[in-house]
């Protein structure tokens, strides 16, 4: 499903490497934390996965595609096949949750009648029935990484990579982040979560891999973020 | 598309300022170039006319010519009939579509009919005015062949092709389109560099916008349409009004004024006007949706 073989990311202007010949696979339907310190890699994997950068070495499969060998104009309907959220929501302010959600929709060529059956269906599944008509300064912070992993997810992507989606939560709302993420996982989706945040980590018991100055120094089934 | 258009109004809105001034600068500078096209169809249409007309003139001795020309005084019977037989010659023949000789009498019944009531047409004697051989060529622009066939005949003061004259207006009516189109140049690079200047700052007012469509996998054109179509929508509006410009002075300047103070000219017509419109109006939407289009690129990049 997500095949890193030999990849090494370099960026203009720096002497060090950000990731230094990683290989990584994951399977169908996996939940893989991808933990490991400020600056250690983390992010820059998740955006060579969905080539908003590109690796200066190595090849990168994605759901069978080889993702360097993709044309830019085909980019944005590789992108389709993925789901994304960040640490900071990403919302456009001036759009309701449900606008947010159907934004994506319209951005991707969808029909209105798909649009009117596929948002409402989304948001129930993250748990914003009702609070369809709000701005985003009208939701909590929890309820806005809500807003951005329905949108993340009404395409029904086969991977969702999620940069540290917990990162500006507190942990009771982490949490109920957490339980929706493990949702979507059950329902097939591969989760790919970056993260440095230890007591989610450690209470999902998931697969952790550990990346340290842009190297995997730790791929464990089942683990902690500390390890063992 | 409906969605699209909503945002390139918005975006529109959003830079009214910039906006009119693209609206200003394409409707000065497609006036130009429109200015430009009518003055080359003038030009066209006066060649059409005259220079199948003009004519080569080949004027004979009167006696009151100043030395060196005519030594011999007035022409002579004798010289009259040697210049006519050179003009039946097998040499000039064929070049020559017709001819006809103008004497000291028809010239001044000439003269006087186009100088009625002026004083000079008092004063001038019949015999003052030269008998004239008037030859239409056929091809026009080979007058230079009369010209030397009768360079040093005698009983000929001079020959003279009516083009000449016609080509120094026909001279400052192509200087003054080359100005135009200078001036449009000019006035075309300022629209583009501000319509793309428009678009960049559209672009990075929308920029976290631009950027969760580029993740959520909009396509490069749903991403450009709006933006493309905020730069048509200003230049479209600025050529409609060039258009309209350039009707409004064919209208009222040329058929209204020019044609009642120049009646032997033959002028451009508002039906030309209307056909250099939509030319002007597609030449600033091209111009406009290339500029706009380049001008969002950087932000496609992935
Ligand atoms: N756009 C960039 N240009 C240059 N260096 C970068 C860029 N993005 C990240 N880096 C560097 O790459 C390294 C890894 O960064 P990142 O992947 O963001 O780490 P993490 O997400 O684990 O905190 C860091 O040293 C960071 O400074
Ligand atoms: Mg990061």
């Amino acid at each position: 499903m997500i095949s890193f073989s030999g990849v090494t990311k370099q960026y203009r202007g720096t002497t060090k490497p950000a990731l230094d010949n990683v290989s990584l696979n994951v399977d169908k339907g996996e939940f893989v934390f991808l933990v490991g310190a400020s600056g250690s890699g983390k992010s820059t994997l998740l955006r060579l996965a969905l080539k908003e950068e590109k690796a200066t070495v190595g090849e990168i499969f994605i759901l069978g595609q080889d993702v360097g060998a993709i044309s830019s104009r085909k980019v944005p309907f590789y992108r389709r096949k993925l789901g994304v959220v960040f640490q900071d929501f990403r919302l456009l302010p001036n759009k309701t949750t449900y606008q947010n959600v159907a934004f994506a929709l319209q951005a991707t060529g969808k029909s209105r009648g798909f649009i009117q059956e596929a948002v409402p269906d989304v948001l129930k599944l993250v748990g914003l029935t009702g609070k369809e008509a709000r701005m985003p300064h009208e939701l909590s912070g929890g309820e806005q990484q809500r807003v951005a992993l329905a949108r993340a997810v009404v395409n029904k992507p086969a991977v969702l990579l999620a940069d540290e989606p917990t990162g500006n939560l507190d942990p009771m709302t982490s949490q109920g982040i957490m339980a929706l993420l493990e949702r979507i996982n059950a329902g097939g989706t591969t989760i790919l979560m970056a993260t440095h945040d230890t007591m989610i980590v450690d209470r999902m018991n998931k697969r952790v891999v550990e990346l340290s100055a842009g190297h995997i120094v730790r791929d464990d089934e089942h683990s902690t973020y500390g390890g063992i | 598309m409906w969605s699209m258009i909503r945002e390139a109004g918005a975006g529109l809105r959003r830079n009214l300022s910039m906006v009119i001034s693209i609206v200003l600068v394409t409707f000065i500078s497609l006036t130009f170039v429109g200015a430009a096209i009518l003055l080359q169809m003038q030009i066209n249409q006066m060649k059409n006319y005259w220079y199948d007309k003009a004519q080569v003139a080949v004027y004979l001795c009167t006696g009151y010519e100043q030395a060196p020309l005519c030594p011999d005084g007035k022409v002579t019977d004798e010289q009259k009939t040697a210049i006519e037989a050179t003009l039946k010659s097998e040499e000039l023949a064929p070049l020559i579509k017709e001819y006809f000789f103008e004497d000291e009498a028809t010239a001044y019944k000439n003269f006087k009919e186009q100088f009625s009531g002026s004083d000079v047409a008092t004063y001038v004697e019949a015999d003052q005015l030269g008998q004239t051989f008037w030859v239409s060529l056929v091809d026009p622009s080979k007058s230079e062949v009369i010209a030397q066939a009768f360079s040093d005949t005698a009983g000929v003061s001079s020959v003279k092709d009516q083009r000449t004259y016609l080509d120094q207006i026909f001279q400052v009516l192509n200087g003054a389109s080359l100005a135009a189109i200078g001036v449009a140049v000019l006035m075309l690079l300022c629209a583009v560099l501000l319509i793309s200047t428009t678009i960049r700052l559209s672009a990075f007012a929308r920029r976290k916008e631009l950027g969760i469509m580029r993740f959520v996998g909009a396509s490069n054109l749903y991403i450009q349409t709006p933006f493309v179509l905020e730069g048509i929508a200003s230049a479209l509006f600025g050529s409609l009004l060039a258009g309209g410009a350039l009707v409004l002075v064919v209208k009222y300047f040329v058929r209204d004024y020019l044609v009642t103070a120049m009646p032997y000219v033959s002028f451009i017509q508002i039906s030309d006007a209307l056909i250099v419109w939509p030319v002007i109006v597609g030449f600033g939407v091209l111009l406009a949706g290339f500029s706009s289009a380049l001008a969002i690129r950087r932000y496609l990049r992935v």
